[in-house]
């Protein structure tokens, strides 16, 4: 893996080096290099429960490494003092893969919060501000309902407009395509890009969607078992020879990575008593 | 069998570990709520819903539940009184009872099975949803935001819905006493007055409520905040919240009657 040092000769908006993290005895993240570089769709894609959301939650400072250093913009994520870390916070939007979105609210106010909590806007502006963005999501129409009327897909638009209320400088998408529809899917593909290229805010997108993520990133990173097995340009990737990587984005059945969890073999599990 | 004993000894020191770690969890979360009203001073509004929403869950009940005691006080306070024709001082055993002991304590135990367990539910399915690590991630501290309102008004809540509590149950007792079993009405409120002491008994009572309301509320909160996130880990956490709150209140309630009137 040669490192990424091309042609913008800014640092990275994200550096990870060195990075190590376990869930108990399992052990997540082995020794990790990821650099997110500025104004660019960074996709991070491996198999489900290799750590992706937790990545995301490292590099946001939910979660703390047990080794290495994440920067953002500068930044050492992990040294800042809270204070620090909020004000850092306030420019990375977030799209959980849930939603997250507080139920006792409805969805107008859901995007009104983070504007109400951080700024002094009047009330016309607020208004104003979260009506283009519900917009942008096509929801402005369920401005009024609660998040218990809303089906999953719509949640997670709704979130979106809610991470780019502030107008952040880079927002991490964990799975934003997850049920929704092939029209709405578009409608999120090309949202995403025309952030990313007009409003400049860096996207840092998980998704398992390879033929539409390859589509709209720059970069593609794809994780497993604890390393970066191979990154590079969307076609770079789809043509590598790495048959971790080949199987992972053509999805094919059979290959090196495992479809399983880590597991004694299935013969001695039912077969074996236990103890 | 030595590895048996061995085995033993583990999973009791981690458990002694893991229950050591709660506390230290639970005392840190405490004094982070507690600073938390200096936020909390900059959007009153926040204190003023909760304490609408924990207030206005229990006041029905405790209301009922009040007015019922004081009667049964009435009833057993008449049959032993009138055994020494004491029947006039009827209104001060019933009001002494409810202000020193009842009115606290059944309130704190009924705040914990309503207020207590609502509070644990509502902050665990937070935490479940990822609503608080949302917040977290809007630069919002879901602690501050969150739990310190919730606990000032479970503070401010308690002494209110005690004082409810014993009012009522003054009423009922005086209904049971006068209607029922003829003692002097007049008598019952005089007796109280002269007799009941605002310090002795009033403030006594207030301050158990306090007390009361800051562990209650405290517990359901620590529940709901440090909950596992699924729906078997917030059921588990509510009964819990009233598990821990109605032991904590009555052994509460046996310290600070020793230290209040133990002498
Ligand atoms: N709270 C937790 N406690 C213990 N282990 C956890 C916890 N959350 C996640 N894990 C473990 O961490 C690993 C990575 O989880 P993560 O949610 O980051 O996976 P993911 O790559 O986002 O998967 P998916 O694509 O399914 O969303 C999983 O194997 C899971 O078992
Ligand atoms: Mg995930």
């Amino acid at each position: 893996m040669k490192s990424v040092s091309d042609s913008s000769d800014e640092k990275p908006l994200v550096r990870i080096r060195g990075l190590k993290f376990r869930r108990g005895s399992r052990t997540i993240f082995d020794g990790v290099d990821v650099d997110i570089q500025r104004g660019r769709v960074t996709a991070v894609m491996g198999p489900s429960g290799t750590g992706k959301t937790t990545l995301l939650k490292l590099i946001s400072g939910q979660l703390r490494p047990d080794a290495g250093i994440i920067e953002v913009d500068g930044l050492n994520v992990h040294a800042l003092s809270r204070a620090d870390l909020y004000r850092l916070r306030m420019r990375m939007g977030m799209l959980f893969q849930s939603g997250a979105l507080l139920t006792d609210l409805d969805v107008f106010e859901n995007v009104a919060y983070p504007i109400r909590e951080h700024t002094d806007l009047t009330e016309s502006l607020i208004r104003k501000l979260v009506l283009i963005k519900l917009e942008a999501v096509g929801l402005r129409g369920a401005a009024g309902l609660m998040p218990s009327e809303l089906s999953g897909g719509m949640a997670r638009r709704v979130a979106l407009a809610r991470a780019m209320a502030m107008d952040p400088m880079m927002i991490m998408y964990d799975e934003p395509f997850t049920g929704q529809d092939p029209i709405s899917m578009g409608a999120l593909l090309k949202l995403i890009r025309s952030l990313n290229d007009a409003a400049h805010i860096s996207s840092i997108l998980v998704s398992h969607d390879v033929q539409e993520t390859a589509a709209i990133a720059d970069e593609i990173y794809v994780i497993s078992n604890g390393h970066v097995i191979q990154h590079g340009t969307p076609e770079r990737m789809m043509n590598s020879d790495d048959p971790w990587v080949r199987q992972f984005l053509h999805g094919l059945p059979d290959g090196p990575v495992p479809f399983h969890y880590p597991a004694s073999p299935l013969a001695d599990d039912l077969l074996g008593e236990s103890g | 069998m030595n590895v048996l004993l061995l085995d033993g000894l583990r999973t009791l020191g981690a458990s002694g570990v893991h229950a050591l770690r709660r506390i230290g969890r639970a005392h840190l979360l405490f004094v982070a709520m507690v600073a938390g009203v200096v936020d909390m001073a900059r959007k009153p509004g926040l204190l003023i819903t909760q304490l609408f929403s924990v207030g206005v869950l229990s006041v029905l009940l405790i209301a009922v539940a009040g007015l019922f005691v004081g009667m049964v006080l009435g009833l057993q306070g008449f049959y032993i009184l009138s055994q020494f024709s004491a029947e006039a001082t009827l209104g001060v055993m019933v009001a002494a009872s409810l202000v020193r002991e009842l009115g606290p304590v059944v309130t704190a135990l009924l705040f914990a099975g309503r207020a207590g367990s609502a509070l644990t539910a509502e902050i665990g399915l937070m935490k479940a949803t990822e609503q608080l690590s949302g917040l977290e991630m809007m630069a919002v501290d879901p602690i501050r935001r969150v739990l310190t309102p919730r606990l000032y008004a479970g503070v401010l809540a308690m002494p209110l819905l005690a004082a409810l509590f014993s009012a009522l149950g003054v009423l009922g007792g005086y209904f049971v006493g006068t209607g029922l079993l003829g003692v002097d009405g007049g008598t019952y409120w005089t007796q109280i007055e002269a007799k009941i002491d605002f310090n002795e008994d009033v403030v006594n009572g207030v301050v158990k409520s306090l007390v009361f309301g800051v562990v209650c509320t405290w517990i359901a909160l620590f529940q709901g905040y440090d909950t596992v996130p699924t729906s078997e880990g917030v059921s588990r956490s509510t009964t819990r919240t009233v598990v821990h709150s109605a032991l904590a209140v009555l052994g509460l309630d046996f310290v600070l009657t020793a230290l209040m009137f133990g002498n």
